[in-house]
């Protein structure tokens, strides 16, 4: 070892490992590579003796039976994927409506001065009760509700409630994000846009709602992987998606594995897009962070 | 440069016009506060056509503040406002119509991030005077072009220099072929070596003969470029005059004392 540190040159047998690995700055590889290997044996160990508790736990043979049943898998697997289907549609309609009628909140929320206070005030009140309500109680409420009071020509098809129901509720919760996204740009801005003589609209149409949207990015489609899980909600008004699937072959089986099958469906689909979600996030931070030092 | 009709560069947008005899602005006992700061304190002035009129002062001398109501920014609370004329200030007035004839450049750029310099330059001429596209693109490639900026046009903001920046600032503001230039301290935000390009810019727009009213620290500039230089302090115009008269004969004692620390400074 040459001095605290490393300051000299560093010698033949520190880089390649025969000196005293770990010890030094300068010897960086043979610690990574060791870390690594902590880390997979640590996480084989940890994973294996849980797996192994379960497996010998005195009613595992019987839990194996009715949550992880092989045969109930290959008969009702097909069913409840393609039950999915349903859960797709309502949250891509759902979607749709929820980015256009939440921007639309958000900038009534967001329109200055007295003669606009009636509308502050409706989209308030609007975002804090649908904030406030459980969604399932929302979800009754519209499905059975509605329905119930048999005015003619009103809609008695409960998809049609269901996606009601989560833009809706959706709404209230992404009208916030796009709230904090359009109080985000600086007002200077839009100082800049209304001194060349453009319209308030024009301002936030051009200037303000484009660098909006694209902050607020990430956090919309974390609330839309919330979204994509909360279209499970809408079994309970009797629309025939993947959970009220794997409810009904539960009951025809007297086994839990459909719900196994489920949530196979929900990691597969939900995962990816949390990935997703969180690479836009670090790729926009480490933008920012380069922006900062430029 | 004379402030004289004749010898009027007519290749800059707005420069020209106007020239009906009129003075440009007229600013009567002009008040403004935010909250309990009173800002302005009863200004007076009158700006004539093709004169630059150069507002030094103090930081909080109202300076900016005076610059933002004559834009409209800043809704004003006594007084009047008259551009060519016509009271900017009345109730009822169109803002937007009257945004689109004067030209404000701030001290921090304000340029739009998520546009090119093209995009930057176009978005007023495009939408605020429904040009269509291409000709808007033609007129700004030529103003840019007029100001070493072309080969900038598809470049987005962060890409340029500081200085740069504060020039797609000021011909964004020229794109709208403006009556009247505000420029707000458009140097105060730069490293010192970027200055000169910004500065040699303004002096070019005043040989050519458009109308500014330019707040500014830099009194060396103030005293080569303005036909009239105004002190501001606390709100009013303390004391107006030639550059000569305000920088080799302040009459006033705050005038006297402001430009001593100037000079102590090593600003002029």
């Amino acid at each position: 070892m040459t001095g605290i540190g490393g300051l000299g040159p560093p010698d033949q047998g520190e880089l390649i490992g025969l000196g005293e690995p770990g010890r030094s700055p300068r010897s960086q590889q043979p610690s990574a590579l060791r870390s690594t290997l902590v880390a997979l044996v640590s996480t084989v160990v940890f994973f294996g003796l849980l797996a192994w508790i379960v497996v010998n736990a005195p009613n595992w043979p019987a839990v194996q039976e009715s949550f992880f049943n092989g045969r109930v898998f290959a008969l009702t697997a097909e069913p409840i994927a393609r039950a999915f289907w349903v859960n797709v549609q309502l949250f891509l309609i759902a979607e749709v409506l929820i980015l256009s009628f939440a921007l639309v909140i958000a900038v009534l929320r967001s329109l200055p001065g007295p003669v606009f206070v009636p509308v502050r005030l409706l989209a308030t009140v609007y975002v804090d009760v649908f904030r406030a309500l459980p969604g399932v109680l929302v979800i009754y409420v519209l499905g059975f509700g509605i329905p119930g009071l048999a005015i003619a020509g009103v809609p008695v098809d409960p998809f049609f409630y269901a996606v009601l129901a989560l833009t809706l509720i959706y709404s209230a919760y992404v009208s916030e994000v796009y709230r904090a996204g359009i109080e985000s740009v600086h007002p200077s801005q839009e100082a800049a846009a209304r001194s060349l003589g453009l319209s308030r609209f024009q301002a936030l149409r051009h200037v303000i709602l484009p660098q909006a949207i694209r902050r607020v990015i990430p956090p919309l489609l974390n609330d839309f992987i919330g979204l994509q899980k909360d279209t499970v909600l809408v079994s309970y008004i009797g629309v025939v998606e993947i959970f009220r699937q794997s409810q009904i072959k539960q009951s025809a089986y007297f086994n839990f594995t459909p719900y196994l099958a489920t949530a196979l469906v929900f990691l597969v689909f939900t995962i990816p897009l949390a990935r997703f979600t969180d690479w836009l996030i670090s790729r926009d931070r480490s933008r920012q962070t380069r922006g900062g030092f430029r | 440069m004379s402030a004289a009709t004749a010898g009027i560069d007519r290749s800059l947008p707005g420069a020209h016009r106007g020239s009906g005899g009129g003075p440009a602005i007229v600013i009567e006992g002009l008040y403004k506060s935010f909250g309990k700061l009173e800002v302005l304190r009863g200004i007076d002035l009158v700006l004539h056509q093709h004169e630059v009129v150069c507002l030094i002062g103090a930081s909080g001398s109202g300076k900016s503040t005076l610059l933002r109501c004559v834009n409209l920014l800043e809704p004003i609370d006594a007084g009047r406002i008259l551009v060519e004329g016509e009271e900017i200030t009345a109730p009822k007035i169109d803002v937007n119509r009257i945004r689109r004839r004067i030209g404000i450049v701030f001290q921090a750029f304000n340029l739009f991030p998520h546009m090119s310099v093209l995009d930057n330059v176009t978005l007023g001429p495009r939408k605020a005077l429904r040009r269509p596209r291409a000709q808007a693109e033609a007129d700004a490639t030529a103003l840019l072009e007029r100001f070493g900026l072309a080969d900038k046009r598809r470049d987005y903001p962060d890409r340029l220099s500081g200085g740069q920046q504060q020039r797609v600032a000021i011909v964004r503001a020229l794109a709208m072929s403006p009556d009247l230039l505000l420029l707000d301290e458009v140097t105060s935000a730069l490293d010192p070596e970027l200055i000169a390009e910004v500065l040699e810019v303004i002096r070019e727009l005043a040989g050519a003969g458009m109308t500014m009213l330019i707040a500014t620290h830099e009194m060396g500039f103030a005293r080569d470029i303005a036909n009239r230089v105004c002190f501001l302090d606390a709100g009013r115009i303390l004391e107006e005059g030639t550059p000569a008269e305000i920088f080799g004969a302040p009459r006033e004692e705050r005038t006297r004392r402001f430009l001593q620390r100037i000079v102590e400074a090593g600003r002029l």
